[in-house]
């Protein structure tokens, strides 16, 4: 794709001409910030753009959802960052949200209807699944094709939202071999970041949380971990290079393996 | 009369019991989940009645469900119990049934009972020589050791009795035209010229064969009675222990909280506040200094709901959540387990002192978040659910400590320094780590130019 045609648009300017956008994208403090996560900032651009999706971001104009402080117990800094946000989004008139953060994804979704916010929220997870069922998205296997790809569940998403089986179908269309966890699913096991514990040191104990989860991974002999939250794409890779296998072993959100399949 | 007398005062202690636990749960603060009773019903009739989310684990699913079925449907055989015990007959069912029927279906009632004294006996081993991990932790030291065990024996007791009583009825039946007491021939002369055997315990009747017709009768009758006042003793037992899970499964499902699971509780006097500190709303012309200032969070049990209470009383200790803890399982303190059995130790505690005191009773200075939960345990929680999916009764131990958590966070602002920083850069960077909110969006800056 030429980078001319790249669109990026904010809701200001979309608003400064009168228009709408179908979706809002939710970047997210990670896909803002984070050098490693605004890969998949960009991975989801280029999805947006190459499925020609009406969208806007908010740019400078987003803040943190606020999920942190609130599991952190500071109920005053979150409902402040609510607030603030949900001014912004119906000012807006926002009525569709997607997201690639299950943190954002649950707050937005399940929290801020309560505070005055209400919007559809998508995770990235169900709305790459949808955009593919309506042929809006289209790749096959790719360089994935006949590699082995176990997906990690995020506890935001899965426990959190019950929502399993999204990521999985999307990651199907990559002609790949999906291998699951020993503990997967319901029973999936936390990459030890949620609960505001990326922003700590972990308690005192016998092992890190994201070790005990990468060694699972690793059990498993994959080619690639495939993720779809900030926390755990941080975790999962930290605890594979803990092994010394992130030669052998890649970790990946599920928008990187839809841009990597197509080429984009 | 005396067996009257047994049954009166087994109500009357079990009543004040109730009584004693239902004002404890009250003790928490209201509750109002969503109205879905359809929704509530389904899931009570699948997760307690029907056991669903026991067999997570099929082995240890299938032999609790032994255990369940049979006490669930031995409870026929205590219903004509009593009835016998009350109007003096002896196995009324049996004419009802007529002597085929009746035999099978006591036999079956004995084959689920063996079930129960199988399962026990398993149960035991692995409590005390296996020492499957879950049951090893720091809190099952102690009575909850032993009450798991207590539990199992006398289990494995009351069926003991229950063969020894269908043993000895049997021989009694056969010698029926040999008893000299004219009383005793028409009590065990039930079935006329066709005395019964029972599929399971007429394997004990070699055993008492060789007794005379006289100890045969007494014997009968002790284990008659030990029986009978042994399950009057376990219905009271039960509601000190933690097997009150028998009863309480049901309420505690029924009222399960339906919102998702990631969903934290809105604190709506926050959003009052936030609203005024933005300038969207004004305060209340009446807000005088007579106004109490809310606490946040929760530093006792009497700041929880009475919801989080009941799952307290509710909690047999199985251990399940603390199994699938990731914080637990790296090692660390936290333990959702210990977190709900401190919820209901504290609100016995509090209960028995407002028993003890009557009208003149006065808080003591214990608190649940500082002398039964620490700090450490609660920072350690990574709000994954694990714990709250993993329960086969739905209660919630991730409420309580996110609760206390805001309890640290809001009234000690004692949140480790880390958070402390976090906190800081979402309240004045809009993100929480410290980057310049205007450089939120160079990230298209950079796909552009790249």
């Amino acid at each position: 794709m030429s980078e001319e045609t790249l669109r990026i648009p904010t809701m200001a300017e979309l608003s400064a001409e009168g228009k709408s956008p179908e979706i809002l994208f939710w970047v997210g403090c990670a896909g803002s910030y984070d050098d490693r996560y605004k890969a998949v900032t960009r991975a989801m651009i280029r999805i947006l753009n190459k499925a020609n999706i009406n969208f806007a971001v908010l740019g400078t104009e987003e803040s943190c959802t606020g999920d942190p402080a609130r599991r952190a117990g500071d109920e005053f800094t979150f409902q402040m960052q609510a607030a603030m946000n949900i001014e912004v989004l119906n000012n807006y008139n926002i009525k569709n949200i997607v997201t690639a953060c299950p943190h954002c994804f649950n707050t937005l979704k399940n929290e801020y209807p309560e505070l005055g916010g209400n919007y559809d929220v998508i995770h990235h997870s169900t709305y790459l699944q949808k955009l593919i069922n309506e042929g809006k998205v289209k790749f096959g296997g790719g360089e994935f094709k006949g590699k082995r790809i176990t997906y990690h569940d995020s506890c935001y998403l899965g426990r959190a939202n019950d929502i399993y089986e999204a990521p999985r179908e999307v990651l199907e269309k990559l002609d790949a071999e999906l291998v699951e966890m020993k503990r997967c699913k319901s029973k999936g096991l936390c990459c030890g970041a949620g609960g505001a514990q990326m922003f700590k040191d972990a308690e005192k104990g016998k092992k890190e949380v994201n070790i005990e989860r990468a060694e699972e991974a690793v059990a498993v002999r994959p080619d690639y971990v495939a993720v779809g939250c900030p926390f755990c794409m941080t975790m999962m890779g930290d605890g594979i290079k803990h092994f010394n296998k992130e030669k052998e072993i890649k970790v990946l959100d599920l928008s990187e393996f839809i841009v990597g399949a197509q080429d984009l | 009369m005396l067996f009257v007398t047994a049954l009166l005062v087994t109500a009357g202690v079990i009543f004040s019991r109730y009584k004693y636990i239902r004002r404890n749960i009250e003790l928490g603060k209201s509750w109002k989940g969503e109205h879905n009773p359809a929704e509530r019903l389904r899931l009570m009739i699948l997760i307690a009645f029907g056991q669903k989310k026991m067999f997570a684990r099929p082995f240890v699913g299938l032999m609790h469900f032994v255990i369940y079925a049979g006490f669930l449907l031995i409870n026929i055989e205590i219903l004509e119990i009593v009835i016998d015990g009350i109007t003096g007959h002896h196995r009324i069912f049996a004419p009802l049934f007529g002597a085929t029927i009746y035999q099978i279906l006591i036999g079956f009632f004995e084959l689920l009972a063996l079930g129960v004294l199988t399962t026990c006996i398993i149960f035991l081993i692995r409590r005390n020589i296996v020492k499957v991990e879950r049951f090893d932790k720091p809190e099952m030291k102690g009575w909850a050791h032993l009450d798991a065990n207590l539990i199992l024996i006398f289990e494995i007791v009351l069926m003991f009795f229950l063969f020894t009583m269908n043993a000895t009825d049997s021989i009694l039946q056969m010698r029926a035209t040999d008893l000299v007491n004219n009383m005793d021939a028409a009590h065990y002369k039930v079935f006329e010229n066709t005395p019964v055997r029972f599929l399971v315990s007429q394997a004990l009747i070699p055993l008492y064969d060789g007794l005379t017709t006289t100890q045969l009768v007494l014997l009968e009758r002790a284990a008659w009675w030990f029986h009978i006042v042994g399950i009057m003793g376990f219905a009271i037992y039960v509601t000190y222990s933690k097997h009150l899970h028998i009863f309480l499964a049901f309420p505690n499902v029924y009222f399960t909280r339906l919102q998702p699971k990631g969903e934290m509780n809105n604190m709506p006097s926050i959003t009052k506040e936030v609203k005024i500190t933005m300038g969207m709303e004004e305060p209340a012309a009446d807000a005088g200094m007579e106004d109490e200032i809310p606490s946040f969070g929760a530093k006792d049990v009497t700041d929880l709901t009475w919801r989080n209470i009941l799952d307290a009383y509710t909690c047999t200790q199985c251990g399940r959540c603390t199994d699938v803890c990731p914080a637990n399982m790296t090692g660390k303190k936290l333990s959702p387990r210990k977190i709900v059995m401190n919820v209901r130790q504290r609100a016995d505690e509090i209960g028995q002192r407002m028993d003890e005191m009557g009208e003149y009773y006065k808080p003591d200075d214990k608190m649940l978040y500082g002398d039964y939960v620490t700090k450490e345990e609660l920072m350690a929680c990574t709000s994954c659910n694990a714990c709250v999916e993993a329960c086969p009764v739905n209660i919630n131990p991730l409420e309580p400590i996110l609760e206390m958590r805001r309890y640290v966070a809001m009234e000690e602002a004692d949140v480790p320094d880390a958070w402390k920083a976090m906190l800081t850069n979402v309240g004045n960077n809009g993100a929480p780590w410290a980057f310049a909110p205007t450089e939120r969006f160079k990230w298209a800056d950079e796909m552009k130019n790249q």
